[in-house]
């Protein structure tokens, strides 16, 4: 009998390979034959295309052809699509702006794509595009989220730029509420803009196979099996089962490689046009300027309370911006993937919301890690924050008197969503004990003493993971479901590939679903091998985000387990000449009820493929699938308590302790759980202090372009951070579990901005809070003193 | 990239000819600023000279009350070197801060000096510490080496060969990394020798390193933390980015002064 594997920290078995230069990455692949394109990129933020000249550049060395979008376009391929329908105040479907792979008629960013060189060398591809020469017709830019509703209008279909204007909730009832309120604390927030920087850059690989007249496309995407659905059922016309996606291994996405681009649509496309495979590698600095972009939110919030700082309304208005086009799933991230959020932990009986998503000259912006909820996290443990400050309460006193309690779940809230479990207290309990909080007053003393001005801080964040039910989403306007399929293939030697449509790019899913299906069997997690992110391998897939691959692509896979094991037992009753029902399992041992007779999973599975002696009328094989649609979402929580030290003489921040006790449910592997605390906090502490996409708002030249300009987090930046857990286990997957891979980076920019606003005693600072910003502060504070 | 010739020299003399020769040749040291500028084609030259078989150009030695760096030696190697750590620490504290490992392990004296970016800390250091740049054609004192933004006194066909460092006796450098690139956004390289006092900054000024004659004057009189009140220049004369405003890095300035004469009165 094996140990359980669940509950423990192994080693990553990806490790070895990743970690010693053994990964497969789109790059690392070769076809033979290949050819570059390298992509004509828009040197300016809006104009209308008056010409573009390819001759120099088709004369160039190397250079196998220049195309536009008008080439494509004559083959009759059509806009990448927006998969989620957002409907208006008016009742009216989002402005579904089209977005084709080269922009055929209008530069709409810098970065945008007006034409692609292919060639026989990357840097003949290089040459040949620096040759293509176009003309504008320049348009003004619209840069900033302020100006954008008054702006140039970038869209023929977008009036004002306004992609949608959407409500949640009811304006009569909030303001009846706002009326009689005893004190409304008000508070304008910038969720800034970041840029998510993969440590690899987006890649493509595509080739055609005239034989077969079928596609094959390599690419670094999280969710390979949509890539194909999109390609195929919006782009192309091209039939799925001519399209194959691989998604070989991907280092790191966050988000912002779930999505169809124009890069590797075009790829495919080049790939019959040539007649030869086409690679296209993005650069760091195509990253920057083409990667879809994040947040992007300006916000009013408002939260009104009674004199005893019970919760009784929250208002929130806010602009998102979209970018230039609209990325697969750009209209849900500001609408049912940030507003649902936003009742938090809390139970605050009625909630408005007014979203409007504009246009810009600037490059899409979708899901990037978190995806909504730590805007909606960020702007509700704010307010509640400035609210205790103006009620004179504490932070704690005045979360807890509002907190859902255990005993309410499930718990509807007022924006849709049912909390299924939770208990916010116990998180916030064993933080403060983490932290010592009441020995913090002390610590600021010792601090002072020091020059330094010390300040603590916390937010206590939900987030609904796990997307999601499908006729949920399906009410909310989302264009697919979202279930996941999970496969368990025994082998006649016992060992099992198991195949999932959910897709690794960092997060371990080889070694927690080993864990969970060597656990289920009894075999060893060597004899475990999984298999992802290949549509013509996996039966289908809905991706890795969201943190859904436990959830439900682990569901998937327990639901397959179940199956094999109910036909092991058929077979295993035969073996053991034994009733079915007197049959039980465990641990990889089928044996006879009160008996000592019993036969192995490997046995069975061998008699499975060698039927020689079998029960009557029962297929050979053990070979599995399930599809399974969670009947909800899953809701993390937790607290986060930091210490911060601000040298006021600089400005100069250091984090000096961080306490986070997340609710994840079940964990399978707490090492790799940790470990994606960490990179989360890390993401959500860059967001706070350090991280900015910054357009000149006259141009529309990305400022930040590269890492000299944007301020990526470093290990040096961070504090060692110290981790603790509560369990409430999810009550409506077979795991128990919630998902952990966006907490950190939802629960730390507000838990850091409320511990700057403490060491500076002020009401607000926006993100990202800079040296500079703080030590103006400091240094006003002081003066005025 | 765009194409290139690459030559490998083996003497001083051959690299010279090449640099006569060649239509726009650029010399390759460490290729830490150069390489990248290459490979985003933000520089074409015709011929790149690399200067690393050249005997003699790269050594850290003691001469007449001065260190003398040549100039391919590489940041690790001043940063490593017992003797610089003897006679000028701060000098080894400076050299040890560049970049990260990778970089201080290519990038050399004479290329950092030569490219003077003027958020890098070598222009900071020579000007700081009263350095002369050894050429060959002549030598010139560092005050008057570095022109402008990338730009120095250089001619076409000059090449560094070494920095000459004078022995102060007391001196520091106190860096305030930019948060993003973890160039300087200020450095301040002090010194003290005899009377004289030299305090250069770089990262904040709109042409490149410069002396802070006001912090000078007051650290001549009375060298101590308090005799600094902030720096004397012009607002207009600092640099304003996205990462700080002129206002800003002129008080870390006068901040990172003070710093400095606490370090520079502690060794």
């Amino acid at each position: 009998m094996n140990d359980m594997l669940v509950g423990k920290p192994l080693k990553r078995k990806e490790d070895q390979r990743l970690l010693t230069g053994k990964g497969r990455y789109v790059d690392d692949i070769r076809r033979p034959g290949e050819t570059y394109a390298v992509f004509v990129r828009s040197p300016i933020a809006h104009g209308i295309i008056k010409s573009i000249d390819k001759e120099a550049a088709l004369a160039a060395p190397g250079v196998l052809g220049v195309f536009t979008g008008k080439d494509i376009q004559r083959d009759e391929w059509g806009s990448i699509p927006c998969g989620w329908v957002v409907t208006d105040r008016q009742g009216e479907p989002h402005k579904a702006v089209p977005h084709y792979a080269l922009t055929p008629d209008r530069a709409r960013y810098v970065g945008d794509h007006l034409a692609v060189v292919v060639a026989e060398t990357y840097e003949q591809a290089r040459d040949g595009a620096e040759l293509v020469e176009i003309e504008f017709e320049e348009l003004e830019p619209v840069v900033t989220l302020a100006m954008a509703m008054e702006g140039e209008q970038i869209h023929d279909l977008a009036p004002q730029n306004l992609c949608y204007d959407w409500e949640l909730g009811s304006r009569a009832e909030i303001d009846a509420i706002f009326e009689t309120a005893h004190h409304v604390t008000s508070l304008d927030l910038v969720n800034n803009r970041l840029v998510p920087n993969a440590m690899e850059p987006r890649a493509a690989i595509a080739e055609y196979d005239s034989g077969l007249d079928s596609y094959t496309l390599w690419s670094t995407s999280q969710n390979p099996h949509m890539l194909r659905w999109m390609l195929s059922g919006s782009v192309t016309g091209i039939p799925e089962t001519k399209i194959r996606v691989i998604a070989p291994d991907v280092g790191g996405g966050f988000g912002m490689k779930i999505y169809c681009y124009p890069e590797e649509t075009t790829c495919l496309w080049l790939s019959k046009v040539i007649d030869r495979p086409v690679r296209w590698t993005g650069d760091r600095s195509e990253s920057f300027l083409a990667d879809t972009h994040a947040r992007d939110h300006l916000t009013t919030v408002d939260l009104a309370m009674d004199k005893d700082g019970t919760f009784l309304g929250m208002k929130i208005d806010t602009t998102a911006n979209m970018g230039a086009y609209l990325s697969n799933y750009a209209t849900s991230i500001p609408t049912y993937f940030y507003a649902t959020l936003f009742a938090g932990c809390y139970k605050t009986p009625v909630i408005y919301s007014n979203v409007r998503a504009v246009f810009t000259n600037t490059s899409p912006v979708d899901a990037y890690r978190g995806a909504g909820r730590p805007e909606a996290a960020y702007l509700i443990e704010r307010v509640v924050d400035v609210a205790a400050r103006e009620m004179g309460m504490d932070p704690i006193d005045i979360r807890r008197r509002n907190f859902i309690k255990p005993e309410d779940f499930p718990y509807q809230t007022p924006v849709i969503l049912t909390y299924d479990i939770g208990d916010y207290d116990a998180s916030l309990d064993e933080a403060l004990r983490m932290i010592d909080y009441d020995g913090f007053p002390a610590r600021r003393e010792e601090a002072k003493a020091r020059g330094k001005l010390r300040g603590i801080g916390l937010a206590c964040y939900i987030e609904a993971c796990g997307v999601a039910p499908s006729q949920l989403i399906g009410k909310m306007g989302a264009g697919a479901g979202l279930w996941e399929s999970g496969q368990i293939r025994f082998n006649a030697t016992g060992t099992a590939f198991v195949l999932t449509g959910t897709h690794g790019h960092g997060q371990g899913h080889e070694t927690t679903f080993g864990q969970i299906v060597a656990d289920m069997f009894g075999i060893p997690i060597e004899d475990v091998e999984l298999i992802h992110g290949d549509t013509s391998q996996v039966p289908m897939g809905m991706g890795t985000y969201g943190s859904r691959s436990l959830a439900v692509g682990g569901s998937a896979i327990v639901r397959a387990g179940e199956k094999v094991i109910e036909k092991g037992r058929k077979i295993a009753a035969h073996m053991l000449e034994a009733s079915v029902i007197d049959i039980e399992f465990e641990q990889g041992l089928f044996s006879v009820t009160g008996t000592n007779k019993s036969v192995t999973i490997k046995e069975v599975a061998e008699r499975a493929y060698v039927p020689l002696d079998y029960p009557e009328g029962l297929e050979p094989g053990l070979d599995e699938t399930a599809f399974y649609d969670p009947g909800n979402f899953t809701y993390p929580a937790g607290t986060h308590i930091c210490e911060v030290e601000i040298d006021p003489r600089t400005g100069v921040l250091e984090i000096v302790d961080w306490v986070a006790v997340d609710d994840f449910g079940t964990v399978i592997n707490p090492m790799i759980v940790e470990g994606q605390i960490h990179g989360g906090l890390a993401q959500g502490i860059g967001q706070a202090i350090m991280e900015n996409g910054v357009y000149d708002p006259e141009s529309g030249q990305l400022i930040t372009g590269s890492f000299m300009d944007y301020c990526m987090p470093r290990a040096d930046d961070l504090p060692s951070f110290r981790v603790g857990y509560t369990c409430t286990p999810c009550t409506h997957n077979p795991l128990g579990a919630k998902g952990a891979g966006e907490a950190g980076c939802i629960a730390a920019p507000p838990t850091l901005i409320n511990a700057i606003v403490n060491a500076l005693d002020i009401r607000h600072i926006d993100m990202p809070a800079t040296g500079e910003k703080l030590w103006r502060i400091a240094r006003d504070k002081i003066a005025a003193q | 990239m765009y194409s290139f010739e690459y030559h490998n020299p083996a003497s001083q003399k051959e690299a010279e000819e090449l640099l006569a020769s060649t239509d726009n040749p650029s010399l390759l040291a460490g290729g830490q600023t150069l390489l990248p500028a290459l490979k985003h084609r933000l520089a074409e030259p015709s011929d790149l000279i690399d200067l690393k078989g050249i005997d003699g150009l790269s050594g850290i030695r003691e001469e007449n009350g001065a260190i003398v760096i040549g100039a391919a030696t590489t940041h690790c190697e001043v940063s490593e070197s017992e003797l610089v750590a003897k006679r000028i620490p701060a000098l080894a504290k400076l050299a040890g801060g560049i970049g990260d490992q990778q970089v201080r392990h290519r990038g050399t004296i004479g290329g950092s000096v030569a490219n003077n970016d003027p958020a890098a800390d070598y222009p900071a250091g020579c000007v700081g510490l009263g350095a002369t740049i050894r050429t060959n054609r002549r030598e010139m004192g560092a005050d008057n080496f570095f022109v402008d933004l990338f730009e120095t006194a250089l001619g076409e066909d000059e090449m560094i060969l070494a920095v000459s460092f004078p022995i102060p006796d007391q001196a520091a450098y106190i860096k305030f990394p930019n948060p993003a690139s973890r160039y300087a956004l200020v450095g301040v390289m002090l010194s003290k020798t005899g009377g004289d006092v030299r305090v250069a900054i770089t990262g904040a000024g709109s042409s490149g390193v410069f002396r802070d004659s006001h912090i000078e004057t007051a650290l001549s009189k009375d060298f101590s933390v308090d005799a600094i009140d902030g720096s004397g220049v012009d607002e207009a004369e600092i640099s304003a980015d996205i990462h700080a405003s002129a206002e800003y890095r002129k008080h870390l300035i006068g901040e990172m002064a003070r710093r400095a004469v606490e370090a520079a009165s502690g060794s």
